[in-house]
């Protein structure tokens, strides 16, 4: 690998133009077409945020530019994907551009392509045949402008936070020298910091190359200073242009504020309003956790001795009691979900233990962790992170009636919840093609019918636009004055405002460090 | 299983080695093996497979961490063989369907041990072998479609998160009532459920890796490669070495007689 | 953009159908590895009583080459899956050592063959049943008959045994077990992007 470490003159990039006329795209099995009629010119160099409610095709547009829709399965039935009209980059078809325009996703995981850190940046540079020794001054220079240089080149990518995986993902794009930048939700994983992270280091690198930026984001409030001019989607229809609002950021968030908080867009210094906490009694002690250490990991046997894991949090203690919510808060890495799940009965505790009180447990013992799934569900309810994690069957209604099937009771309460959380017209859907904002709503609403006193949240509004966001506040606070015992662990200070009760927060532990 | 697909902290000689030389060196050494079920033939081989672990960086308590799942299935290879091959000389045991002799139970040993004298080069090509080495060099040397070999190389990279993701998995089904103990049967439901699970969120992920894979250019035609696979002096090493191995082993156990081959 | 430059890609592997169809393979590679710490209290067992009884689980191995062909539907998708599946169980370390690269390879090559009689139009449960079973019928030969099979030293009846469980098993477990996954995953929506997204419409037989 070369050691050498020159920065080139200067690294010409040249900012690309983008031109939509009438541009139409139906994906392959879709009746509606997901862009209807787009008339769109972005100038070089302009920053552009797209906005505009789910369905209006923003995560298309982002696609078509950078040249991946298109590639079509044709099984030579009806029904494939079709196109209309023109979309251009520099006055040619983006498949046609390879290498013009770089592209980034929400998952972070599926962001990063290789094992080490330095193969991930040149693999784009690769493929677009670039010259081995440039590439590998291409790759020290994006490191760097991405503020991962610090980083050996054979470093694992695995080894990586979620924000670092995506500057990594940023480094690798920048090592193409696109002149259009794409960013879809690039920040709707991950947490606070992760996000000012992932911001500064696409506003820096903007400044560098002079690149065309188009991003697509729920959160406005982010990338609000950082663009100048906001282009507001809707979904297509005949009558209707693609484009609803287009301008500067001040003047679109001004006209179109109402609109774009009826959509669900976190429209900046606007909190959803949320329903009150009613009533703020201590309630009965359910659950305890005392002197606990949590670990995914479970013991392992070596040479006839049991070998516990090395706890990513210890000495921790905790009480959960009936209509109190407990809001476990922390940076990241400092086991704040580990020790949620081991709380929720869910993992086994390294050290220390969790009890049930006699009001939780009703005969079914103390130890949350040796109740049978059926016993656990009826007295703690666990929402995880991943809504899809936890589907089970093939329609809203089976899902929503397998709780109260196993605890043997609670059907009747289907119907309340089913309208409570707006899924009844959904019955019929299969829980894996919903909405994000459906999928939380119906993992909530599941877990709940199987009416525990405990509800155990992990990072429940993580890019949930702000009408789920509102809901689930609201919904939340309810349950709480009816009595159930709410614990999230969460980013989200707004969130935990709203649900009240006490927090506890979680350091980075030393003994985390290898 | 191994979670961490780099070789990270393994400096030892074999490393350096070209991948597809340390490949046909154990393609050809499990060849010549597979040849003959006899002891001598087999034990050589694991002598000498073993002198070679500290070059591969493998400590013997690694070894054992890796390998024993190996050693218990070829014992239980070996018992099947000794009371499944047709008897011949003395009878030793029989009892219904079983029965085992004195010439079973020499073949049944002779398979054991040829059956660790096969898997042993495979850990310890593994383990000095870096995936993404692999892959360079199945690209760049054995010109094997270079969309196909990164295409899989990627997918790989994965399997740790699946690995967790399978756990994550079985914890948020049992919040939904769905146990993962009870009869076999019950057990069997569970984890087919988890299955499709997994394989749901497999699906979604590489859909996902393939769009960043392709945006990035990836898929097109010719590309450049940032590293170089090469072969060097100690290729000729090891493939000299795989070939003396084998051919230590076939004379070893012709001369103590014993070679018998599969086929005859 | 030309429709007729986009209706070519019929039969050539797109990034996503080798991406998808090499993690199932590897997601396979995971399962079975997770089964088979409970398929750990099924063999010695039957090792113990009649070996040949183990052909019985070996259809696991070979749900790779079936479910990745109904899923990408393009020549050699089960070659592809398998073989990569057997790669997976040699990095994580393979009783079988190289061999099971062939072993791979071989039984891969018996479910392919099936799909490509129906020139790669038929995926019924019919087909998956045959294709499952001709995967089996491989690898009982290759255990048997391939110098470096395990059960190369068997009788010839308890070889026969062996091949006929091996069959079942890959019907039952890799043929019946995929098609029943595809359609389920079709429902989910992840498979819209692939020629089997309307698997969950398709008739059982024809």
């Amino acid at each position: 690998m070369p050691a050498a470490h020159d920065r080139p003159a200067s690294a010409a990039v040249r900012p690309a133009a983008v031109t939509a006329r009438g541009w139409g795209w139906r994906h392959a099995g879709r009746s509606r077409p997901a862009v209807r009629a787009l008339d769109l010119d972005i100038r070089p160099g302009e920053r552009v945020l797209l906005l505009g409610p789910s369905g209006a095709g923003k995560s298309t547009l982002l696609h078509a530019l950078a040249g991946v829709l298109g590639d079509v399965n044709d099984d030579g039935e009806a029904g494939d994907s079709d196109e209309s009209g023109s979309l251009l980059i520099d006055g040619a078809s983006p498949r046609e551009r390879r290498g013009r325009a770089g592209l980034m996703q929400q998952d972070p995981e599926t962001q990063v392509v290789l094992s080490r850190v330095g193969d991930d940046v040149a693999f784009g540079a690769e493929n677009l045949a670039v010259p081995r020794d440039e590439i590998w001054t291409r790759v020290h220079e994006a490191l760097d402008d991405v503020g991962l240089a610090h980083l050996p080149l054979d470093h694992p990518t695995s080894a990586l936070s979620g924000g670092q995986k995506q500057r990594l993902a940023l480094a690798g794009i920048l090592a193409m020298r696109p002149g259009l930048i794409l960013l879809d939700e690039p920040t709707a994983n991950l947490d606070p910091i992760g996000v000012l992270e992932v911001r500064d280091a696409v506003g820096r690198c903007l400044d560098k190359t002079g690149a065309t930026l188009v991003v697509v984001e729920h959160r406005v409030s982010v990338w609000k200073d950082l663009v100048d001019r906001i282009v507001v989607l809707q979904p297509g229809s005949a009558a209707d242009p693609a484009v609803l609002l287009d301008g500067p950021p001040d003047q679109v968030l001004a006209e179109a504020r109402a609109m774009l908080i009826a959509a669900g867009v976190w429209v900046p210094g606007f909190v959803p309003a949320t329903r009150n906490r009613t009533s703020s009694g201590t309630g009965d002690l359910l659950l305890a956790a005392e002197d606990l250490a949590v670990s995914r990991e479970r013991p392992r046997r070596r040479r006839f001795k049991t070998v516990p894991p090395v706890p990513v949090q210890q000495d921790i203690s905790a009480q959960v009691r009936a209509g109190q919510a407990l809001t476990v808060t922390g940076p990241n890495g400092a086991g704040k979900s580990t020790f949620a799940l081991t709380l929720a009965g869910l993992l086994a505790p390294v050290e220390g233990n969790v009890s049930a009180t006699v009001d939780l447990s009703r005969g079914a013992g103390i130890d949350p962790c040796k109740w049978k799934a059926e016993q656990l569900i009826a007295r703690i309810g666990t929402v995880f992170q991943e809504p899809e994690h936890q589907f089970v069957t093939g329609n809203v209604l089976d899902e929503l009636m397998f709780g109260p099937r196993h605890v043997g009771h609670g059907e009747e309460r289907v119907d309340e919840l089913l309208e409570r959380l707006r899924l009844t017209e959904l019955v019929d859907a299969n829980p894996y093609t919903l909405s994000g904002g459906e999928k939380r709503r119906l993992s909530v609403a599941t877990v709940l019918a199987a009416h525990p006193q405990v509800l155990v949240l992990d990072e429940p509004t993580f890019g949930q636009d702000a009408n789920t966001w509102a809901e689930l506040a609201s919904f939340l606070s309810e349950l709480l004055d009816a009595g159930t015992a709410v614990v999230s662990v969460t980013h989200d200070a707004e969130f935990s405002a709203v649900l009240g009760g006490a927090e506890l927060r979680l350091g980075t532990t030393e003994a985390v460090a290898p | 299983m191994r979670q961490e697909l780099t070789l990270a902290g393994n400096r030892a000689l074999l490393t350096r080695a070209n991948p597809l030389s340390k490949f046909a060196a154990v393609v050809f050494m499990t060849v010549v093996l597979a040849l003959s079920i006899d002891w001598v033939s087999a034990s050589v081989a694991l002598v000498c497979e073993l002198l070679l672990f500290p070059l591969a960086g493998l400590t013997l308590t690694l070894l054992w961490q890796r390998g024993w799942p190996l050693i218990l299935a070829a014992a239980v290879g070996g018992w099947s063989t000794s009371i499944l091959a047709p008897d011949s000389g003395k009878t030793l045991l029989d009892v219904g369907i079983w029965s085992m002799s004195e010439g079973s139970l020499e073949l049944g040993l002779g398979f054991m041990l040829r059956g660790l004298a096969i898997a042993l080069p495979a850990v310890l090509l593994m383990s000095c072998t870096d995936p993404t080495d692999l892959a360079d060099a199945l690209a760049q040397k054995a010109r094997l479609s270079h969309r196909f070999v990164l295409g899989t190389l990627a997918a790989m990279r994965l399997v740790g998160l699946m690995a967790e993701e399978w756990q994550t998995i079985g914890m948020a089904r049992r919040a939904r009532g769905v146990g993962s103990r009870g009869n076999p049967l019950q057990r069997l439901k569970a984890t087919l459920g988890q299955s499709f699970g997994l394989l749901v969120q497999a699906i979604r992920r590489a859909s996902r890796l393939a769009v960043t894979m392709e945006a990035r250019g990836f898929g097109g035609g010719d590309r450049t490669w940032a590293r170089e696979s090469t072969y060097s002096r100690l290729d000729v090493w090891v493939l000299a070495g795989g070939a003396l191995m084998a051919a230590a082993a076939v004379a070893a156990a012709m001369w103590a007689g014993t070679w018998s081959f599969v086929g005859g | 953009m030309s429709t007729a430059a986009i209706k070519k890609t019929g039969n050539t592997w797109r990034i996503v159908d080798i991406v998808v169809a090499a993690l199932i393979a590897i997601a396979g590679g995971v399962i079975f590895w997770a089964w088979s710490q409970g398929a750990a209290a099924v063999s010695p067992p039957m090792n113990a009583v009649y070996p040949p009884l183990t052909g019985l689980i070996a259809g696991g191995w070979m749900i790779p080459a079936v479910l990745g062909m109904l899923v990408i539907r393009k020549p050699g998708a089960a070659l592809f899956c398998e073989t990569v599946a057997a790669m997976g169980e040699l990095i994580m370390g393979s009783p079988y050592g190289a061999s099971v690269l062939f072993s791979g390879f071989v039984q891969g090559l018996g479910a392919e063959i099936i799909f490509a009689v129906f020139v790669y139009k038929k995926f019924n449960l019919p087909v998956s049943l045959l294709a499952g079973a001709a995967a089996g019928l491989f690898c009982g030969l290759n255990d048997s008959f391939a110098p470096w099979g395990w059960n190369i030293a068997y009788a010839g009846g308890d070889k026969l045994a062996y091949i006929v469980f091996t069959a079942i098993s890959g019907a039952v477990i890799a043929g019946a077990l995929s098609w029943v996954a595809t359609r389920g995953l079709a429902r989910t929506g992840v498979l819209s992007s692939f020629a089997s997204r309307k698997a969950a419409t398709e008739p059982v037989f024809s």
